[in-house]
């Protein structure tokens, strides 16, 4: 067995801890609070060349392995949620689909814009009564004259309502299938196109700065050629879209649950109560010890899934394992490390509150805990 | 212009050092290690020239092979290649013995500056940029926070941080100088840069390349030794003055400071 990250992992780790701690964390809590989207953190991390890093470089991605952009979502989260989910809503969402199943035209004409960072892209598959069951999407395609006509609406999807937002790829029912069940195709949607209206922004209780948005689809017509790769694959490519996601979503509960440990111990070694810093005190001192377990394990799981993912083995198991036990164990370390700073971490003067808030997405997103546990119960014959 | 930075790898500035409990050493077993902080100014600014100029950046690095990672992170910054003089003899030089080695790694490269840190974090000697110019007897400035090339790089400006002021020094090109926080603000090492350094040509040599004895270098060539480590000893807690407003709090801190602190 090898632990250690590879030279360019290490690297990569320290430069962007430094870009967030720097670039990110200064501004954090004020971006947090003003609920607007930040096109200068975009920026910055488009220069740092980090907004498409598992795509090939021949479309302008990192060519990175699916290891190192987990990190690199990890690092962000470790700083500010907010930046990390629109930086690996794009890559895992956006551009992954384009890049796996897209057609040579259509990695041509989207990916070198997705990968530079000057246009975002999405993905649109929950819809007000379509969550968890996917199967239940309401959203249709029909098939005419070398068009489709889409209409419908999705929610809650991350990168749609930018200024700089480009494109979407949706999931739509296209049909029936041959034993009676949807056939649903993944198609994709430029931004502008007639039709196509992007609501406004939610309110949300954390990852505040991102952008979140309800879509509407009104006779929506897009050209045959938008359908995402091979007719009758929309299915199997969303399960798969949502297996990579869920890593990164991991990689967020993982980031996530290292800065609120690491505020939690800087605390309790400076806040002195009854003459002796609060780690002093055993029961401080054993739950910053299992946090910091906690977190270790959580790290050993979601690193071993994308290690799977890299070397093109089965890893949906693994990415649920990952995903569940990433977003949970932040749930637990962001309450205790709250719990350490007191009355103090109630306030918003301390990053942990906001911390504390940025976490529960991460059981509901990108398949819940409930259904990761589906998921796996399924590898199971359960 | 062709420029050569000398870049040291030093314990993280977050590490909490311990000392072995012979005091010979610190423990390295758990320590993360990071490009020197004021070496990092000179890479950024040796790539800085590069843009103006043209000509090349060289990293030049000493040390065992875990500093190649360090020597990876100037390359990832946009240096084009790097010396890494990695030898067992090496080890444990000071200000001068270190000097002794990169002068000689320099002869037979082609150069018109030579970049150092003002100092590394990790010892604080801030002497081998000055050491290692006398040994290459070239002009050396140090503690710069600014530096203008003459058009035709055959000289330069310098602003120097001194005593109270600044001092401004015109230089005759080739000149060692060394760099201070303020000269500018060191890139980010980007993803394409990170993916490309592996690429980059990586020099290594061991003492015989360098052509130099075991006894004139690392421990074995230092003019200092080290006897003994020790942590500095711990702060012992502060006093709080009691008393009613200035007037009874004044009188007793000036006592104080007069009979017990024996400062004034």
């Amino acid at each position: 067995m090898d632990f250690d990250l590879t030279e360019e992992q290490r690297i990569l780790r320290k430069t962007v801890r430094d870009f967030s701690e720097k670039e990110i964390g200064p501004v954090a809590a004020e971006l947090d609070k003003g609920e607007s989207f930040s096109y200068e953190i975009v920026e910055k991390m488009a220069d740092l060349g980090i907004m498409g890093m598992p795509c090939g470089e021949e479309y302008g991605g990192g060519g990175t392995d699916y290891l190192s952009y987990i990190i690199a979502v990890e690092e962000l989260a470790r700083v500010d949620a907010s930046s990390a989910i629109t930086m690996c809503a794009h890559t895992s969402l956006g551009i992954m689909p384009i890049y796996y199943y897209g057609t040579e035209e259509q990695k041509k004409e989207w990916l070198p814009k997705l990968t530079s960072g000057k246009v975002l892209a999405s993905f649109g598959l929950t819809e007000p009564d379509a969550g968890s069951d996917a199967g239940a999407t309401k959203t249709s395609a029909k098939f005419d004259h070398g068009v489709w006509i889409i209409n419908g609406s999705k929610c809650f999807i991350t990168n749609a309502g930018t200024k700089i937002s480009g494109i979407i790829t949706i999931t739509a029912v296209t049909g029936k299938r041959e034993d009676g069940r949807k056939e649903i195709e993944c198609i994709l949607v430029p931004k502008g196109t007639e039709g196509y209206e992007v609501g406004s922004s939610y309110e949300k209780m954390g990852w505040r700065w991102s952008d979140t948005r309800a879509l509407y689809f009104t006779d929506c017509r897009v050209p045959e050629e938008n359908l995402l790769g091979k007719k009758g694959h929309g299915l199997r490519q969303m399960l798969e879209i949502l297996d990579g996601g869920r890593l990164s979503v991991g990689a967020m509960g993982l980031g996530g649950a290292q800065g609120a440990f690491e505020m939690a111990l800087k605390y309790a070694k400076e806040r002195f109560q009854f003459g002796k810093p609060l780690s002093s005190f055993q029961v401080n001192a054993f739950k910053l010890s299992d946090m910091l377990t906690e977190i270790e394990m959580a790290r050993l799981m979601l690193y071993k899934a994308s290690w799977l993912k890299d070397r093109k083995r089965p890893f949906i198991r693994e990415a649920a394992m990952g995903k569940l036990v990433c977003s949970e164990t932040m749930g637990r370390v962001v309450d205790q490390a709250l719990q350490l700073h007191g009355g103090y971490g109630y306030m918003k003067e301390y990053p942990i509150e906001r911390f504390y808030r940025d976490q529960k997405v991460l059981d509901i997103a990108e398949g819940t805990s409930e259904i990761q546990r589906i998921v796996i119960s399924r590898t199971l014959g359960c | 212009m062709n420029v050569v930075v000398c870049v040291k790898q030093v314990p993280d500035t977050e590490s909490v050092i311990k000392v072995k409990p012979d005091g010979s050493d610190i423990i390295t077993d758990d320590l993360k290690y990071v490009m020197n902080p004021y070496d990092e100014y000179g890479v950024e600014e040796a790539l800085q020239i590069k843009e103006k100029f043209g000509g090349s950046v060289t990293i030049l690095c000493m040390g065992p092979s875990r500093v190649v990672e360090t020597i990876r992170t100037g390359l990832a910054m946009g240096a084009d290649k790097a010396i890494h003089l990695d030898d067992p003899a090496l080890e444990g030089g000071d200000a001068f013995a270190t000097a002794k080695a990169l002068a000689e790694a320099l002869k037979g490269i082609e150069y018109d500056l030579v970049l150092c840190g003002k100092q590394a974090v990790d010892d604080d000697l801030s002497q081998t940029g000055q050491t290692l110019a006398e040994l290459l007897g070239f002009p050396h400035a140090s503690l710069i926070q600014k530096l203008e090339i003459a058009d035709d790089n055959k000289s330069a400006t310098v602003h120097c941080q001194v005593e109270g002021g600044l001092a401004v020094l015109d230089v005759s090109l080739p000149a060692v100088l060394t760099t201070q926080k303020g000269l500018n603000e060191p890139r980010y090492a980007s993803l394409p840069g990170i993916m490309k350094a592996k690429k980059k040509p990586l020099d290594t040599k061991d003492l015989a390349a360098l052509g130099l004895s075991a006894d004139s270098v690392g421990c074995a060539g230092s003019k200092t030794i080290i006897t003994k480590m020790t942590p500095p000893p711990e702060r012992a807690a502060g006093k709080v003055i009691e008393g009613e407003g200035p007037q009874e709090t004044v009188p007793k801190l000036v006592q104080l400071l007069r009979e017990e602190a024996k400062v004034i």
